[in-house]
Order: structure tokens, then C-alpha cells, then sequence
């Protein structure tokens, strides 16, 4: 096994470097999106009681549980776990913690890359004059979105060259900054980004309130302080309502990075009694301020403004960063729209590349650890994985591939990943030894009723997470559950959703033709790009299995060691 | 904006920036980051 001097130079360095992790776009877009779809502030209530009885207890195991297998030498998810029991399946399981970071990273990347070519776009004013429909339509170019298909199946190929040449520039600047390692590299990026990042976001939040009322024709709603109104007005209704507080818990999953391995494989780099409470709390709360704050400030208030709410309500999406934003911005005139326009990209730009960095970091200390990769190498291996796992979400977009990857690595490995570190830790490993992991060192008193917390509510949180995502029935509303338990006595079937679990593996209420006159389909690209990701699974798997040969026999040899 | 919305704002946003800022400062006059 190689000697691993990689480590970090500052605590503030790895609280940063957590934080930015942590920090990504969905804080400025997955956030408010889903407090409007889950009523605004009937949304936010059961956020915040999700962040303490899942997200905390679950940083302070991921921190626990990466310094322990950093302890003893081990900076990759599968090997950490491992070191935590002596049965071999926990290794595989910790493949995931290394599979989910390259399946996002790959469409992740190519978002980033959005949001660079963006950052430019704003800086020579190529949204200037023009009307929402055009701005749509600079998005839908540049990503190659066409209306011809190519064949009678339907599929279309997108070869958007702008794109492709901005995402390659992208992936370099990611391999450039992990080849540098963690001190040198990582680092040096969070601690200048993140306080970047800081002042692009208060600034918009500034020009979000200062907006108020913009007078737009024929639009009673068009006021800024509307928007705002809707996210924060309280609605106790709300806590009765199981899918509200299952869409909450889902949006503290994603903004922690959790269930993901990249906060166990910076922690990893933590030194033995070193503080990880206080140190997991900083950047949580950093997190969450990025996100309640600002994060709240910008989008919904801004696009509330100028559309209305009726319009946001509507049409309240990923793609109104890339498809509305610019056009709003116009509305401050050139100079503003320009400034404005840098801080909205720039700051999705920085929180998009300190979390792709951070998910570059399982892979770099996986082939550093078990095959003696240098960085150089580790980083430019993971470059040109990268590149071909994330080509079929370029080149078929409209086909879908990207959502694909996103709910199979970004959703539900990330769901599998938690649920089986939770009970690695408070049941396998043993919640006493547990909790002696968490408060060694700790700068902080951290308050007894988190170890039942930690053993028994956490995990039931997480797996009643994961089972409604696997059967979730039609929209998955309380009187859908019921119908679909009355379904169950009285027909001996369950309704499933077609975005459940099940309802996605057996492509429920679809019809499943992979060709159309000798032509592929739609559903052949999905399809196609779900055995890519099974590949790469099981490709890791054998990497894992060689490795952990490679330790054996290095063990028989220097029993000692 | 609501006076009810705006209390919840202020009380939510205002919790989270206080709770934020006491454990950075307690980051940094830590004596344990010496370096």
C-alpha cells in the first residue's frame, strides 16, 4: 500500500474545501424550486427539522467514519468501510461511494461548463436586447436541442461544438486543480471561491430586494417582495402533508453531500484526535446559510418579479438559471445585466467546481491507495473516465441520458449509500464506539440525544426514504398510498409511479421498443446509458477486488504491517 | 411582504447566520489550529 502524505494545510482549508463541497448549484437552484413546488413556506419548517434529525446526525458520521479509515491508512470509501467490519460485502458496498461521485461528476461537469460559458456570455453582453424566447433559444442552441429527429425511432443526436469544447476546457480545469492534491490544490481554489462566492450571492440578494415592485403591464404580481412573501409566509398545514416532508428531507440529502463518500474521503485526510464536531458543524451551517439565505434570495424573488408568481409557480425549473435568468437580468440595463449576470454564473461557476473537485477526491485516493497512482495520474485517469461516461449525456441530451445519470447516481446510489453507512455505523461498527469516534477531540459539547438519534431516528428517516422511493404510488399524495394499499388487498397489485424505483427499472407505463424500422429509440439511448453505469459498478467492483488481493498478499508477506 | 412572513424570515434567516457565525469564530480562536 503507498504511503499517502496528502493532507490538509489549514483547518479553515478543509472547513472551506467542505463547505464548497457541500456549497453546489443545488443551494441557488434545487432549493428554492422545491419550496415552490411544496408550497413556499410550508416547505421550510420540515427542511429545517429534516437538517437536524438527518443532516447533522449524518455529517457527524460521514466525518467520523472518514477519519477513522484515514487513521488507519485508508482515504477510499470501499477500504474505510471495510475497516469498520470484518465482513468482505462492506467493501462492495463502498463502491458506491466512489460510482456516485464519477456518475455525477460526469453530468455535473457539463452543467459547470454552462455556467463558465455563461460567466463569458454575460461578460461580451450576448444577452443584451433580447426577448425570452430568444434567450431560450441561445440555451437550446448552444446545448444542440434540435426539432429534427434523425431516424424513425426518434433519437436525436446532439453535436453541440461550443458546448463540447467549453465542457472539455471545464474537465481540464478539475484535473488540473486535483493533479495539485488537496493542500495544493483544492485548497488554495475553496479559500478564494468560497468568499467569491459570498459577495456574487449577497449582491444578488441585494438587487433582489431592492427590485420591489417593477411595474411590468398587465402583471398585479410582478413585485419582488411577492416572491419573498411566498417563500416565508408560514403554513402549519404543511406538517401534516408526508410528501412535503419527504421532498424536504430529499433537499437536506442533496445539499449536504451526504450518502456520497466525498465527505468521508476528505475526512479521511483529518489526523488522528483531531476535532471533527465542531469542524462538520461549521461547514453544515455554512451550507445551510449559503442556501437559506441567499439561496432563497436570488432566483424566486428576482423571477417573481418580473413574471410574476403565477409564471414561477408554473415554470419554476432547473433551466430557468440558463433560459430566464439573462433575460431578467436585461431588465437593469447593460451594465447591471452585465455585472449581474457575472455574479449569477460566476457564483454557480464556484459552487459548481468546489463540489465537482470534491468528487473527484474518491477516485484520486482509491488508485493512490491501492495501486500507487501518482496525482498526475489518478487526476488524468479520472479525466478520461469523465469524459467517456459523460459524451452520451452530451451527445443525447434530448434523449434523456442526462436525466438518467442524474436519477440513477444522484438520487437513488446517493439513498443506497446513506441507508448502508448509517448502519454500518450506529449497528455494525456499534453506536458506542460510534459516538467515542464523533466527540474524540471534539471542540464542541455535542448534546447526548444524538446517539439514539443517530441509531434509531436517522436510519428510520432514511429508510422510509428509500421505500417510498422504490413503490412510490401515481404522485405519491397520501390518498394515492391509500388507494394503492386498497389496490394490494383487493387485486393483489400496487400502482407503481413511473419516477419510483421499481416504476424506473421495468419502465412502468412506458412502452419499451428499442427500435422503429431498424432505427433506435429514445429508449434504447436510456437504456443503453443504464448498462454504462451498471459497467462502470461493477468495473470498480473488480478494481476493489484486486486491490483488496493486493492487500492480502502484502499481509502474508509482512504479517507485521 | 406579510408581517407574518417577514417575522418568519427574519427569525429563520437570522438563526441560521447567528448559528453560522458562532461556530466559524469558534473555528478560529480554537487553540487547537495552530497552523
Amino acid at each position: 500500500m503507498a504511503k499517502v502524505k496528502e493532507g490538509w494545510g489549514s483547518r479553515i482549508g478543509l472547513i472551506l474545501a467542505m463547505a464548497g463541497n457541500a456549497v453546489g448549484l443545488g443551494n441557488f437552484l434545487r432549493f428554492p424550486i422545491q419550496a415552490v413546488q411544496n408550497g413556499g413556506g410550508a416547505f421550510i419548517i420540515p427542511y429545517l427539522v429534516s437538517f437536524l434529525l438527518m443532516g447533522i446526525p449524518l455529517l457527524w458520521v460521514e466525518w467520523a467514519i472518514g477519519r477513522y479509515g484515514g487513521v488507519r491508512g485508508n482515504h477510499s470509501s470501499p477500504f474505510i468501510m471495510d475497516s469498520m467490519s470484518k465482513q468482505r460485502l462492506w467493501k462492495y458496498i463502498g463502491v458506491f461511494g466512489i460510482f456516485t461521485n464519477l456518475g455525477i461528476l460526469s453530468y455535473y461537469t457539463y452543467i459547470e461548463s454552462w455556467t463558465l460559458s455563461y460567466t463569458f456570455n454575460s461578460v461580451l453582453q450576448t444577452f443584451n436586447g433580447l426577448s425570452s424566447s430568444e434567450v431560450s433559444q441561445v440555451f437550446n442552441d448552444y446545448v444542440g436541442i434540435s426539432s429534427t429527429s434523425s431516424g424513425a425511432g426518434g433519437l436525436i443526436i446532439n453535436f453541440p461544438l461550443l458546448a463540447i469544447v467549453a465542457f472539455v476546457v471545464t474537465l481540464t480545469i478539475n484535473v488540473y486543480v486535483l493533479s495539485k492534491g488537496l493542500s495544493g490544490g483544492i485548497e488554495k481554489v475553496a479559500k478564494i471561491a468560497m468568499p467569491l462566492l459570498l459577495i456574487f450571492g449577497v449582491f444578488l440578494a441585494i438587487m433582489a430586494f431592492s427590485i420591489g415592485d417593477t411595474g411590468e403591464p398587465g402583471c398585479t404580481t410582478c413585485n419582488s417582495m411577492v416572491g419573498f412573501n411566498f417563500l416565508w409566509k408560514p403554513n402549519y398545514d404543511s406538517l401534516g402533508n408526508p410528501k412535503v416532508w419527504l421532498a424536504a428531507a430529499g433537499q437536506i440529502f442533496f445539499t449536504l453531500s451526504v450518502g456520497m463518500g466525498t465527505i468521508l474521503c476528505y475526512a479521511a485526510y483529518v489526523k488522528k484526535h483531531e476535532d471533527i464536531a465542531l469542524n462538520a458543524m461549521t461547514a453544515g451551517w455554512m451550507n445551510g446559510f449559503v442556501e437559506i439565505v441567499l439561496g432563497a434570495s436570488i432566483v424566486i424573488p428576482i423571477a417573481v418579479g418580473y413574471m410574476g408568481l403565477d409564471w414561477v409557480k408554473e415554470n419554476a425549473g432547473f433551466m430557468m438559471a440558463f433560459k430566464t435568468m439573462p433575460y431578467l437580468f436585461g431588465k437593469w440595463g447593460p451594465v447591471l445585466a452585465s455585472l449581474a449576470g457575472v455574479a449569477w454564473f460566476g457564483l454557480l461557476f464556484i459552487a459548481g467546481i468546489t463540489s465537482s473537485l470534491a468528487m473527484g477526491t474518491p477516485w484520486m485516493g482509491f488508485v493512490k491507495d491501492e495501486f500507487n497512482w501518482s496525482r498526475k495520474k489518478g487526476a488524468y485517469t479520472l479525466g478520461l473516465l469523465i469524459l467517456v461516461l459523460a459524451l452520451p449525456t452530451i451527445l443525447f441530451f434530448q434523449a434523456g441520458v442526462f436525466d438518467e445519470y442524474d436519477y440513477w447516481t444522484g438520487t437513488v446510489a446517493l439513498v443506497i449509500f446513506a441507508v448502508s453507512e448509517i448502519i454500518l455505523f450506529g449497528w455494525v461498527f456499534g453506536i458506542d464506539k460510534g459516538w467515542n469516534e464523533i466527540t474524540d477531540g471534539a471542540d464542541i459539547k455535542i448534546p447526548k440525544i444524538y446517539k439514539p438519534i443517530i441509531k434509531w431516528v436517522t436510519p428510520l428517516f432514511l429508510i422510509i426514504i428509500l421505500i417510498t422511493s422504490l413503490i412510490k404510488p401515481l404522485n405519491g399524495e397520501i390518498a394515492d398510498w391509500q388507494t394503492a394499499v386498497n389496490q394490494l388487498f383487493m387485486h393483489g397489485s400496487w400502482p407503481f409511479a413511473s419516477d419510483s424505483i421499481i416504476g424506473q427499472i421495468f419502465h412502468v407505463n412506458q412502452e419499451v421498443i428499442w427500435f422503429k424500422e431498424g432505427a433506435p429509440t429514445v429508449m434504447f439511448a436510456k437504456d443503453m446509458s443504464r448498462l454504462l453505469l451498471l459497467l462502470t459498478i461493477v468495473g470498480l467492483s473488480y478494481m476493489v477486488h484486486i486491490a483488496s488481493n493486493k492487500r492480502k498478499l502484502s499481509q502474508s508477506k509482512n504479517p507485521i504491517s | 411582504m406579510s408581517t407574518d412572513a417577514l417575522t418568519f424570515m427574519i427569525a429563520v434567516q437570522g438563526t441560521v447566520t447567528i448559528v453560522t457565525a458562532y461556530f466559524f469564530i469558534k473555528v478560529l480562536y480554537s487553540k487547537k489550529d495552530k497552523k
